[in-house]
């Protein structure tokens, strides 16, 4: 049901097979499979109700905070299963991170906010492992000279993109292996979603990222593979440049040449 | 003069008011189907209605208090009058029994005197009685005459009406606003005189309680209303034990009904919790006294606390603890539940257990919130009454053995005005300055979380 374009074998990081999720008895996603790798950003794109971000989220298991939700197929993270019974949900976020649509820091001071991941998963032996965490993430994401003379003030006192920046740095002091990311940039202004793209830049490749938009101008621009999603299924998956100027769907042209979505 | 007749005149004539003026308003567009008029028919028929009641109506219940005073001061000029007692209470009775042979509501008087006065009276009542009538029906009319002459198709009877409706919704706050004043006023009143015979001081610091309302007043008087005892017995309660028990219990319950409970329990549990407030409290103090002050007694004589008395501070401060832990969990529920979601996804999803999360990022995100409610648990803990009635005792002392009898604020208040001395012995008039401190104290607790609460809600915005 899926058209897959041709592509070279990579090793994937996260490998889904046949996934479908229900909310009470509504199927929000049907039979979707898609391979991820550490090479590539990975972009999901797709009108509103696709069931992309629902796609997002089964990656991480953040479904399981919905209790109507309910989960089949297989998604696997490094070969293992993650939804096998006994599977230990707290270990596999902090393997596979998350950014939000709408920036989301702690009402904590920006240093708490990096450093709420390494002090619960006991990263840091002292508070100078726990400063050269702080400091690493907040440079990964490109913050820190923008905050290091001010590590003591809230969080939430930043700009938007700030915010988005922070959270991005949050979810990269845990040393994660993916990070998906949901629409990070709905919420900011141009230059902000500039400095994210160009972030997104930096990380790939240290990083499986997988980003979900409405921007098709922003997944070609950040990403190398593109899913299109449409009604609950996968339409298309491809390289990005095949996906934009060559789409072998029907459906796909029509929503990149914009007739709707 | 009662209120009630003329009352409702005004009524009627509101209701005629808004009746006359609507169909006026509904021939304006008849009379010109082109142009709509500004406001609907109704608008200008409850603007009339308005305008005829509300001045009229504020007169009538004014003049119904005011009159009493003109009636009383025209029978005393009466030259029957002349025999009654200067002052005093057979000087009020007699009048008292004179008025009600002139309204009707008695029909023997014990006093000649009152009999006397009788006449006196009728004539007074009627007099001011017709006045006010009069003035609220001239009034009622004028105002509806005078409204109904400003109806046109483009007056802005729309506006007016909302502007009338916005005055009386401020009136209405501004009735519990002034009932506050008022009773700080009277509090206030009877504590100044109170403190002519015990110096502020001494009965704020002094540490020995035994009023004695039969004793005679001399200068060693104040010597007996050393308050602090009452003072630390009322936060021992209510505000250290009580709370050890609230808090915790509140805040637990608290976030297992938020985060853990099914949607289905909750909606069990959470009532039946609150319905813990809605218990009277008599309930509580028979609970407190009959099965809490015994258990409590028998366990500490068990472990060798020979000073263990039936009626305890520990006791009391149980049962208020069980009390108020409403209050404290409903708060720190809602504050909890205020916590935006995207603040628990953040957590979970950097790999934070449940219990973590609620830990560092809800409860520290919530705190404000659960402080304010902690406070007003203390204020309604510290002004409570019926339950230290019966289960603290009545022994002013300062010791901070949990096992011992303790008395409160409220304890002397209620023992201070039930006693029978006079009202204007120094014991009575302790109950008001007592009262006055509660006031305060509760006044600022009250406060304070106010401000916390406003400090929170700017929180996420």
């Amino acid at each position: 049901m899926t058209t897959f374009h041709e592509l070279d074998p990579v090793d994937a990081k996260i490998s889904a097979r046949d996934v479908s999720v229900f909310y009470g008895d509504k199927q929000a996603l049907d039979r979707v499979s898609i391979d991820i790798a550490t090479e590539y950003v990975t972009a999901f794109i797709g009108p509103s109700g696709c069931g992309k971000s629902t796609f997002l989220r089964t990656l991480n298991r953040m479904n399981d905070t919905i209790a109507s939700a309910r989960v089949e197929g297989e998604i696997r993270l490094d070969g293992e299963d993650i939804y096998r019974s006994g599977m230990d949900v707290v270990q596999l976020r902090a393997r596979v991170g998350m950014v939000f649509q709408k920036p989301n820091p702690f009402p904590k001071s920006i240093y708490e906010n990096v450093a709420y991941g390494p002090r619960i998963h006991g990263l840091a032996g002292n508070k100078a492992d726990l400063d050269a965490i702080v400091e690493r993430s907040l440079r990964r994401a490109g913050l820190w000279d923008e905050v290091k003379d001010r590590l003591a003030d809230s969080g939430t006192a930043l700009s938007g993109g700030q915010q988005q920046r922070l959270c991005i740095a949050r979810a990269i002091a845990v040393d994660p292996e993916v990070i998906l990311m949901d629409e990070p940039c709905s919420a900011l202004d141009p230059i902000a979603t500039a400095r994210i793209e160009e972030l997104i830049g930096e990380l790939k490749g240290r990083y499986a990222i997988v980003i979900v938009t409405h921007s098709m101008q922003q997944a070609a621009r950040v990403s190398q593979r593109t899913a299109f999603f449409h009604l609950g299924t996968m339409v298309e998956y491809g390289k990005t440049s095949d996906i934009f100027t060559n789409p072998r769907e029907e459906r796909t042209k029509d929503y990149i040449t914009g007739r709707y979505g | 003069m009662s209120p009630v007749i003329p009352l409702l005149l005004v009524l009627a004539l509101g209701v005629v008011g808004w009746l006359v003026a609507r169909a006026r308003a509904r021939t304006f567009r008849r009379s010109d189907p082109a142009r709509r008029p500004h406001s609907l028919p109704g608008y200008h028929a409850w603007f009339v209605a308005l305008c005829a009641g509300l001045p009229a109506g504020l007169f009538a219940l004014v003049w119904s208090g005011a009159s009493q005073g003109l009636v009383m001061a025209s029978v005393l000029a009466d030259p029957a009058a002349r025999d009654l007692p200067a002052f005093g209470i057979t000087r009020d009775a007699i009048l008292a029994e004179a008025r009600a042979l002139a309204t009707g509501q008695a029909e023997a008087a014990f006093h000649p005197l009152a009999r006397a006065l009788v006449p006196a009276f009728e004539h007074a009542l009627r007099l001011y009685g017709g006045v006010g009538v009069t003035a609220t029906l001239v009034l009622g009319f004028a105002g509806g005459a005078w409204a109904f002459l400003r109806l046109r198709p483009e007056f802005t009877a729309r506006t007016q009406v909302e502007r009338i409706v916005m005055g009386l919704l401020l009136g209405a706050s501004l009735v519990a606003i002034l009932t506050t004043f008022g009773i700080v006023a009277s509090l206030l009143f009877e504590t100044f005189r109170f403190f002519e015979f015990v110096s502020p001081l001494r009965f704020l610091f002094g540490t020995h309680w035994a009023p004695d309302p039969m004793a005679a007043v001399g200068p060693a008087t104040g010597e007996a209303y050393g308050a602090l005892p009452l003072f630390w017995g009322t936060l021992y309660i209510g505000a250290v034990i009580a709370m050890l028990v609230a808090i915790p219990l509140g805040l637990m319950s608290a976030i297992y009904l938020t985060q853990y409970a099914s949607p289905a329990l909750r909606r069990w549990v959470k009532p039946m919790l609150e319905i813990l407030a809605g218990v009277p409290t008599v309930v509580y103090g028979y609970f407190a006294a009959l099965t809490v002050a015994p258990a409590i007694r028998d366990a500490a004589k068990a472990i060798g606390i020979a000073s263990a008395s039936s009626e305890s501070a520990l006791a009391a401060g149980l049962v208020m603890g069980i009390m108020i832990i409403p209050f404290v969990s409903s708060m720190a529920d809602d504050s909890i539940a205020a916590v935006p979601q995207a603040m628990r996804d953040g957590s979970l999803a950097m790999g934070a257990t449940r219990y973590e999360t609620i830990r560092r990022v809800l409860v520290p995100a919530a705190l404000p919130g659960i402080v304010a409610g902690v406070m007003l648990a203390v204020s309604r803990a510290i002004g409570e009454t019926m339950i230290v009635v019966m289960a603290a005792g009545a022994t002013a002392r300062l010791t901070a053995n949990p096992f011992e009898s303790m008395t409160t604020v409220t304890f002397q208040i209620v023992a201070m005005l039930t006693g029978e001395g006079s009202f204007d012995h120094p014991a009575t008039l302790s109950a008001f300055a007592l009262g006055m401190v509660l006031f305060l104290v509760t006044l600022a607790l009250n406060f304070i979380a106010l401000r916390v609460v406003k400090r929170f809600r700017e929180a996420y915005d």
